[in-house]
């Protein structure tokens, strides 16, 4: 039997073997540009900062992966009310929140990271408690919660429905925990970003900046599509896999 | 929907009133958590000047126990479903769990009250009586709230009870800042004023209208199954 055309449950219900498309290669293709140019413009082109020296340069990550972080889980509050509007309850708006969430756990992720390391070089300590810092740190940890909802099981119509509930609970949640953490810290003022980070840019530095949120958005809907597509083939497996698996054991039979 | 929520509530109550597993259980779990804090931080000084903040602690803790075993003794036999197979509004059986948990947190937050004056030796004032009264009331409303509406949706889902605590921390977060911070005025730990306390019942008030109304809509759903 050649191996180019085993047989899987999702190419036995006629899904592609692959999940890119002309589009979604064109999209990588930027993706690489963009990144290469953010590489030269980040380490080589932009000075280094008066006050924080070459450590800025670490912003040139941050800044695109936190840009990255809100804007999938804004996409995923979005396809999680359309999900649950009445005349489109469609599994793909389920598949798109649910790609939108992961991409946005990981870029938050990231985010923290470089923000800490960052915070280590500019402020000495890997943390502090600034409302912002906090809240981002709580908003990552909401979303991990969310995809564990995601992974609870049942029918594909009690995971959209669950978790899309959950999505639009966060959204009521998370301006809550922000400004509560902000009237918490109002009454200890230690330290703040805002303050801290009150610096004249650049024009390279701006650039670099703005390079870096175009790379990372690229980046992003170059994941997405891929998750999305993942997602749906594997929805189809769980459909079909029984199916398929029976079949199988009827071919055994038959020998 | 009142009546079913009042009917939900009193049947919760009756369970507990009959099998004591909150009582024998969860109450001495949340007295030894406060004397386990005392072990923890090992100064008169510094037990005192926190006190607040592990009295909400310690609720907290206790709060993911009473959940779990509220939705326990509806999922134990399909209760929830024979519910909802009834044609029960949702909304009904929310405000009821929620009323049910509300009540038992009470008893529970006077205990660690008590066990906070009794161990750290807090002391309770007089000017900050009603403050402190109001706090209580306004924190156990939200954390009975937000508690049911997360607890349903764990619950819901049998043997994935490790999840709640994920789902439910983060978001009672402001509780804990506000009912803490609200605590310390009433009682003046650390030389906090009374009048410092009210912004933080505004936090708790703000919390209790914003999931009671998006707990009501939200809990059909989640336990639709």
């Amino acid at each position: 039997m050649a191996t180019t055309d085993i047989e899987t449950p999702a190419t036995a219900v006629g899904a592609r073997a692959g999940t890119g498309t002309l589009f979604t290669r064109f999209v990588g293709l930027a993706t690489i540009v963009g990144m290469a140019a953010l590489g030269v413009f980040g380490l080589l082109l932009s000075p280094p900062d008066v006050q924080q020296s070459d450590s800025v340069r670490i912003l040139y990550i941050h800044v695109g992966t936190v840009w990255v972080a809100y804007v999938a889980f804004a996409f995923t509050a979005l396809a999680s009310a359309a999900y649950l509007w009445k005349r489109t309850t469609s599994l793909a708006w389920d598949r798109f929140a649910g790609a939108s969430a992961e991409i946005g756990v990981l870029f938050m992720a990231l985010t923290l990271v470089a923000g800490s390391l960052w915070g280590r070089l500019s402020w000495g300590k890997f943390w502090v408690w600034d409302a912002r810092v906090t809240s981002t740190a709580f908003m990552f940890v909401t979303y991990v919660g969310y995809l564990a909802v995601r992974g609870l099981g049942g029918s594909h119509h009690q995971r959209a429905r669950r978790s899309a509930v959950v999505a639009l609970l966060a959204v009521l949640e998370i301006p809550l925990v922000h400004f509560s953490v902000k009237l918490w810290r109002g009454l200890h003022q230690d330290s703040s970003v805002a303050d801290r980070t009150n610096v004249n840019l650049h024009g390279l530095m701006l650039f670099s900046l703005f390079i870096s949120v175009i790379a990372f958005t690229l980046l992003y809907v170059w994941l997405l599509m891929h998750r999305q597509r993942v997602l749906a083939m594997q929805d189809a497996i769980d459909n079909t896999g029984l199916d398929y698996a029976l079949r199988q054991r009827r071919d055994e039979g038959d020998l | 929907m009142f009546r079913i929520a009042r009917l939900i509530a009193a049947k919760d109550l009756r369970v507990e009133m009959r099998s004591r597993v909150v009582t024998n259980q969860v109450l001495p779990f949340a007295a030894i958590v406060m004397v386990m804090f005392a072990f923890a931080l090992n100064s008169d000084a510094v037990v005192s000047r926190v006190a607040p903040g592990l009295v909400w602690l310690a609720t907290l803790f206790s709060l993911l126990i009473l959940v779990q075993r509220s939705f326990a003794i509806e999922n134990a036999d399909g209760a929830t479903d024979a519910l909802r197979a009834a044609g029960v509004d949702p909304g009904g059986i929310f405000l009821g769990k929620a009323m049910a948990l509300a009540a038992q947190l009470a008893v529970l937050e006077v205990v660690l009250l008590v066990s906070a004056v009794v161990l750290y030796s807090t002391e309770l004032r007089v000017g900050g009586i009603v403050l402190l009264l109001v706090t209580f009331v306004a924190a156990t409303v939200g954390l009975a709230l937000v508690g049911t509406l997360y607890g349903g949706l764990a619950g819901g889902v049998r043997g994935r009870e490790t999840l709640l605590p994920l789902l439910l921390l983060p978001v009672v977060a402001p509780v804990l800042i506000g009912a803490t911070r609200a605590t310390e005025s009433a009682l003046g730990t650390g030389g906090a004023t009374v009048a410092e306390g009210w912004p933080w019942v505004g936090l708790l008030g703000v919390f209790v209208a914003l999931f009671s109304v998006g707990g009501t809509l939200a809990f059909g759903p989640l336990i639709e199954e």
